[in-house]
């Protein structure tokens, strides 16, 4: 009994400290990049003292301070999914001020280290426009206010403590939108400017001090009004009307409101539709942009519109930025081929360039998105600008004085789909002197590594061993490793672009702008998966491993798709075809591969049809042969229903197309749309690996576990209980699991859990299931685990017939028979809530598995499958702990060293994705959100290698000693025996 | 009127059953370990009941007084040969609609009569199985006002159901009065690859069962138990620290053991061994002659 305790205890402490990591192992096999997304707004903070910075709010509602000089980060927020980022602006010269979730939250950063000064609350009444306004350098009372609109409602909040100083409501004045908060310089007065049912013009004037409102004007204006209000100069506005082909400009002077029209084709000659006003605030000028240009308009001080410039429309126009003398600069960037052009002008002379710099741009980034300036004073004393462009593929880049000072490839904060790709097999010509110099450098590690460990190092060459460790050559080389640990991660982001990075050091090894996905004018491109699509093994190993990226152009499901072939190695696009014939709603890879290695896919169109690629004869040929037993299934969310399908059989004559196929309706599940809604599912891993069926147990049983390739987990929720927990009391919320065979539609097992409800996250692998939910009874999140086991092979637990043969082990299964499942299940208590899990898959299955939970706190936990094991038991019997099975505990434990991303954290946590390596013990583990991090596990530890530092200097160096040691005692017995025979 | 409407049902259903009725009943609860031969499910008897010749008119009684309390459903059950052809009405289910106390309502007593198959449906079946295609049937996925939302459709390879006649295993899956879905297939295994075999029999063996969902297991709360384990785990210390001593200190009192002992016999061989050592020095001495011999042979 103690004995047993004793080996519990253990165990227990072998299972902590597996994945232990000391200090010194960091980032010797992980690493850990930090992003931010798709800059949106940009403060620039030049303190005249300390660091030069940027603060930026971006689309994955990121608050970061930048620094100029290097394009690091000092600090960064990331703000909840829900929680937009609306404006951000500097307070008092030390707040960073930002406005989210539809002006209703307020925050004050402090600048220098990010910390959290204050956060206010303002309550709203309706959904609006969400405004902030930062005065600079006004004073109420000691207090500088800042003023807020969100909410229908006008709120000044003190910029020291953020406290309400007091509030307006304009709900009350009639549906009013308001569009802009103008703060004219030295009076105390806000203007609030809107527009009330988009055919009168309105203007509050209210006090500063009290929220008093002095004034209001109001024109009506029955053409109706486009987009918003843009203020020109000081009582001046202009604004489109409804049919977007006359501009309106209102001109208040005293009180009263003068609206004058002017058609836009008066000013452009030969301009079309779809004019917009650029929101760019320019002192007395705006921007008008049409199809075909965009067009400066200087409004006169009697109120006259004149057209100073035209440029292309592809031009990106910055806001304008106040210079020392009292007068504005903006800057333009004009696209060219393979470089930008930008230029710096001021509004007042806008005749002439302040500035022009030509920066040499990379392809691969596509067109500039947005433009933000910042001047300096320049060791000349005259001024110096540089300017944040946030260009196509999200990347950030600072430019000054004609260069391209640093980059940041942001688009990385927003992946959608990963997969992998072996690197290319190493050429064996290698020459004498490489080998020679690597050898000696390999020694020279050695010997410094024997020397730390015999503690003979000095300061600086542990410092040296350090880096050799972090920095080995070994691990980022371009070239296929042994154990199946060097590999390219291709990451397809939001923006359309292509990332390949080695997972040694994590660099980008080659990116594309993939011109399929491009969006353009007409229409918005985005990709939907990645899949593997040659992998050379035995045919075809001239050729490069090659990704098909899926993507749809459009917004709905019908939407034409893209689909382009990518080169893995060099990142080129080998084929592309944009839009497609048809749509694409489902992706399903066949298990079949052609002559070239070529996985046969089959898409699926928006009207249930198969189109097979690639379009081959071949690969048509394969089809054809193997489509019966071509099976695939649709969740529709919706309606609640899961369909089945299979290939009609089709006659060769009648098909429209040799690539496509009608597809038939085999199976449907129902689920009843007043009691069940699908929250998810989850299917097995394709590429998944088991190692063995058989599953020895405690009393040398043998239990068969259910293996099927066509499980489904599905997971349901009463439509109450569908929203966020504590909507729904545990008697309306029930949650219903279900595992599902995909072939037949068949119901292999159901189980209800009542008072529970989702989010559920769930993996699903071999033969069980574990699933994450919330026990609202229990007010606990819980995992719960399902283990199918098949009974129809139960029988084979005789050897004699297994060696016999009479077994009945080799025949096919077909999913027809009726299949004689038993599952066991058990539920446990988790602490924490779960944004993802996955699994640790490595390449023989032979390994024993991890759970890894993207935990609330974006960290990844792994945790042994041993802990949700369904035979678990409060006494576990002697064989069973031999087993190696863990008692009974009502809730999982979270060890803290079996954190997988040690004290880092992968910021906005959305998936986590296993790869097997090549050394059987090892599973590569990368996990994305705005954050990327990579590392290895090893579950069961590293059995079958030695560790990368291991000294093999030491273990020659003993081995020397030892023969050297076996000769001098040999030489010296010799010598003592003709001594011995001497005498 | 409703109650002769339902006796004539009865009736019918009689009849049926007399003629050509191949059909399995079953209890709603624990339904799911259905495996029955073939055989025996030619009959319309329950496994549940127990009696599996039961005359028609007990069954027609105990229907009658049932009736009172409960309502009856009945739902057909359609049936398509391949892609090209419709769904048609292939049998009927009947059930007890029950009313449980909080409102909830389930299925009991599922009974299901098969209709023969027409001369043209053996036809479509025989080309079915030629040809190695999908035999589909549907259900409604509401049976109180069919079809409900949608079908719930299920197929299988034509092949997998002859054996003797053609058998076939219903499971329908039920939440409430809801279809949810209905596993359908062979009652037995399906060998892949399929061999073409033609029914001896043209008719139906059915076997037919209603599933419910299973409630998970609770959470184990440990909270009150936890003093108890520890308690119970102090008595499993508390004997083994009486007996302990060995089992604690073997590892000293074992080399200690073995050191005694090692001592005690050297002690013992202390005179042996001198004297050996004795009559060593013998032959000793007589070594060094014979090398002096030998090196005075040389």
């Amino acid at each position: 009994m103690a004995m047993a305790i004793k080996l519990s205890l253990i165990l227990l402490f072998f299972l902590s400290s597996s994945f232990a990591l000391y200090e010194d192992q960091v980032g010797f096999m992980d690493w850990h990049q930090r992003y931010i997304g798709k800059v949106k707004h940009a403060v620039f903070h030049t303190q005249k003292a300390g660091r030069k910075r940027v603060v930026v709010s971006t689309e994955e509602n990121v608050i970061a301070s930048l620094d100029l000089r290097r394009g690091e980060i000092f600090w960064r927020h990331v703000l909840g999914a829900n929680d937009v980022v609306d404006q951000v602006d500097i307070a008092l010269g030390k707040y960073v001020i930002t406005l989210s979730s539809e002006g209703s939250i307020l925050r004050a950063w402090n600048l220098p280290d990010g910390q959290m000064v204050w956060e206010s609350f303002l309550s709203g009444s309706k959904s609006s426009k969400a405004l902030l306004t930062v005065p600079a350098n006004l004073k109420v009372d000691l207090d500088s206010p800042i003023f807020v609109y969100g909410g229908g409602y006008l709120h000044a909040i003190s910029s020291i403590d953020g406290e309400y100083l007091w509030k307006k409501d304009f709900a009350t004045e009639g549906n009013i939108d308001v569009h802009q908060l103008i703060l004219p310089g030295g009076s105390d007065v806000v203007h609030a400017v809107g527009v009330t049912d988009s055919s009168q013009f309105d203007t509050y004037e209210v006090d500063v001090k009290n929220g008093g409102l002095l004034k209001h004007t109001t024109a009506s204006f029955p053409g109706g009004i486009y987009g918003e209000v843009l203020p020109v100069s000081g009582g001046r506005f202009v604004v489109l009307d409804a049919s977007r082909s006359v501009l309106v400009l209102i001109t208040i002077e005293n009180g009263q409101t003068h609206l004058e029209q002017t058609h836009v084709s008066d000013l452009i000659h030969g301009s079309s539709g779809n004019t917009v006003i650029l929101p760019s605030k320019l002192s007395g000028i705006f921007s008008l942009r049409t199809d075909s240009c965009i067009v400066f308009i200087k409004v006169t001080n009697e109120g006259k519109l004149k057209v100073m410039e035209k440029v292309d429309k592809t031009v990106v126009v910055s806001d304008a930025l106040p210079l020392s003398e009292g007068e504005q600069a903006f800057a333009l960037v004009e696209h060219g081929d393979g470089k930008i052009e930008l230029s710096v002008r001021l509004v007042h002379d806008m005749s002439s360039n302040h500035l022009k710099e030509t920066v040499k741009m990379d392809h691969e980034r596509g067109f500039v998105h947005k433009i933000f300036i910042n001047n300096y004073v320049r060791t000349d004393r005259s001024h110096g600008f540089r300017a944040l462009i946030v260009m196509e593929d999200h990347s950030l880049l600072l430019l000054q004085q004609g260069e391209i000072v640093w980059t940041r490839d942001d688009g990385l904060a927003s992946v959608i789909d990963v997969t992998t790709s072996e690197l290319p097999v190493e050429k064996i010509g290698v020459s004498v002197a490489k080998v020679e110099h690597s050898l000696f450098e390999w020694l020279k590690g050695h010997m410094l590594k024997l020397k730390g460990t015999l503690m003979l190092a000095t300061p600086d060459e542990v410092a040296a061993i350090q880096q050799i460790r972090l920095q080995s050559s070994e691990k980022s080389k371009m070239t296929r490793d042994h154990n199946g640990f060097r590999r390219l991660l291709i990451l397809l982001t939001r923006a359309g672009k292509l990332y390949a990075l080695h997972t040694g050091d994590g660099r980008v090894v080659w990116s594309t702008l993939l011109q399929s996905l491009r969006t353009t004018s007409q229409q918005k491109c985005a990709g939907l998966k990645l899949h593997q699509w040659q992998v050379p093994h035995h045919h075809a190993l001239d050729k490069n491993p090659s990704v098909l990226v899926v993507g749809r152009c459009g917004l709905s499901l019908t939407s034409p798709s893209a689909l382009s072939i990518v080169d893995a190695y060099t990142g080129k696009e080998l084929q592309s075809t944009s839009p497609a014939q048809h749509s694409t709603v489902q992706v399903i890879p066949l298990p079949y591969r052609d002559s070239t290695e070529q996985q046969l896919h089959l898409l699926i169109d928006a009207d249930k049809h198969a189109h097979l690629y690639p379009t081959t004869p071949e690969a048509a040929d394969i089809f054809q042969r193997e489509s019966e037993n071509v099976y695939w299934y649709s969740v529709e969310l919706d309606a609640g229903i899961l369909r089945g399908y299979g290939v009609k059989k089709t006659h060769p004559s009648n098909t429209v197309d040799d690539y496509c196929f009608e597809t038939r309706n085999l199976w449907s599940v129902v689920f009843p749309s007043e009691s069940e809604k699908i929250i998810a599912t989850v299917a097995r891993k394709q590429n998944e690996v088991v190692h063995t069926q058989a599953k020895v147990i405690a009393d040398e049983d043998v239990m068969y576990k259910y293996i099927s390739k066509n499980m489904l987990f599905v997971a349901t929720v009463s439509p109450k209980a569908n929203g966020p927990i504590g909507s729904a009391t545990p008697d309306e919320s029930v949650l219903v699991v279900y595992l599902v065979d995909t072939v037949t539609g068949r119901i292999l097992h159901r189980m209800t859990h009542l008072g529970s409800q989702g989010p559920v996250h769930a993996v699903l692998s071999e033969n069980w299931v574990v699933y994450h939910y919330f026990n609202l009874r229990a007010h606990r999140y819980e995992m719960s685990v399902i283990e199918i086991y098949d009974q129809s092979r139960a029988e084979n637990k005789d050897v004699l017939k297994l060696i016999v043969g009479k077994h009945n082990l080799t025949t096919p299964v077909s999913s027809y028979s009726r299949p004689e499942v038993t599952t066991k299940s058990q539920s446990y208590f988790f602490t924490h809530s779960v944004k993802a899990i996955s699994v640790s898959s490595t390449a023989k299955g032979i390994t024993s598995k991890h759970l890894l939970i993207g935990t609330i706190g974006d960290q990844v936990l792994a945790l042994d499958k041993r802990f949700v094991d369904p035979r678990r038991s409060l006494n576990p019997t002697q064989a069973e702990k031999e087993e190696g099975l863990l008692p009974l505990t009502d809730a999982l434990p979270i060890i803290p060293q079996s954190y997988v991303t040690h004290a880092l954290k992968v910021e906005g946590l959305r998936g986590i994705e296993t790869i097997p390596a090549k050394l059987e013990s090892t599973s590569l583990v990368f996990a994305y959100g705005i954050d990327l991090f990579y590392t290895r596990i090893a579950p069961s530890k590293t059995y079958d290698s030695l560790t990368e530092d291991f000294n093999y200097a030491l273990l020659l160096l003993t081995i020397v000693a030892l023969v050297v040691a076996i000769f001098v005692t040999w030489v010296l017995s010799e010598r003592k025996d003709l001594q011995d025979k001497w005498r | 009127m409703k109650h002769t409407v339902t006796v004539l049902l009865l009736i019918i259903l009689f009849i049926s059953s007399n003629l050509a009725f191949e059909s399995d009943e079953l209890i709603a609860e624990d339904e799911d370990e259905l495996i029955r031969s073939p055989v025996s499910s030619s009959s319309s008897s329950s496994s549940q009941i127990g009696s599996r010749s039961q005359s028609p008119s007990q069954v027609t009684r105990k229907r009658s007084t049932e009736t009172e309390s409960d309502s009856r459903v009945q739902f057909a059950l359609e049936h398509a040969f391949g892609d090209s052809s419709d769904f048609s009405v292939a049998g009927t289910f009947t059930a007890r609609l029950k009313t449980s106390a909080h409102g909830g309502q389930t299925l009991t007593k599922l009974r299901f009569s098969r209709n023969d198959l027409t001369s043209t449906e053996k036809e479509k079946f025989k080309k079915l199985l030629e040809t190695d295609d999908y035999y589909k049937i549907r259900l409604p996925s509401d049976v109180l006002n069919a079809p409900g939302r949608d079908y719930v459709i299920s197929s299988v390879k034509a092949r997998c159901l002859p054996r003797n006649g053609l058998d076939e295993h219903i499971l329908i899956n039920m939440e409430g009065i809801n279809i949810l879905a209905v596993n359908y297939g062979s009652p037995g295994a399906c060998q892949y690859p399929r061999p073409l075999k033609l029914p001896a029999k043209w008719s139906f063996n059915s076997h037919t069962a209603l599933k419910y969902s299973e409630l998970a297991p609770r959470t184990p709360i440990f909270s009150e138990d936890i003093g108890g384990v520890e308690i119970g785990d102090d008595e499993g210390v508390k004997p083994m620290v009486e007996r302990s001593f060995w089992a604690k200190y073997w590892m000293y009192l074992v080399p200690l053991g073995l050191i005694v002992m090692n001592a005690v016999t050297q002690g013992l061989n202390m005179p042996e061994e001198q004297a050996g050592a004795q009559s060593g020095g013998q032959t000793q001495q007589a070594v060094p002659r014979g090398q002096g011999a030998a090196v005075r042979r040389r």
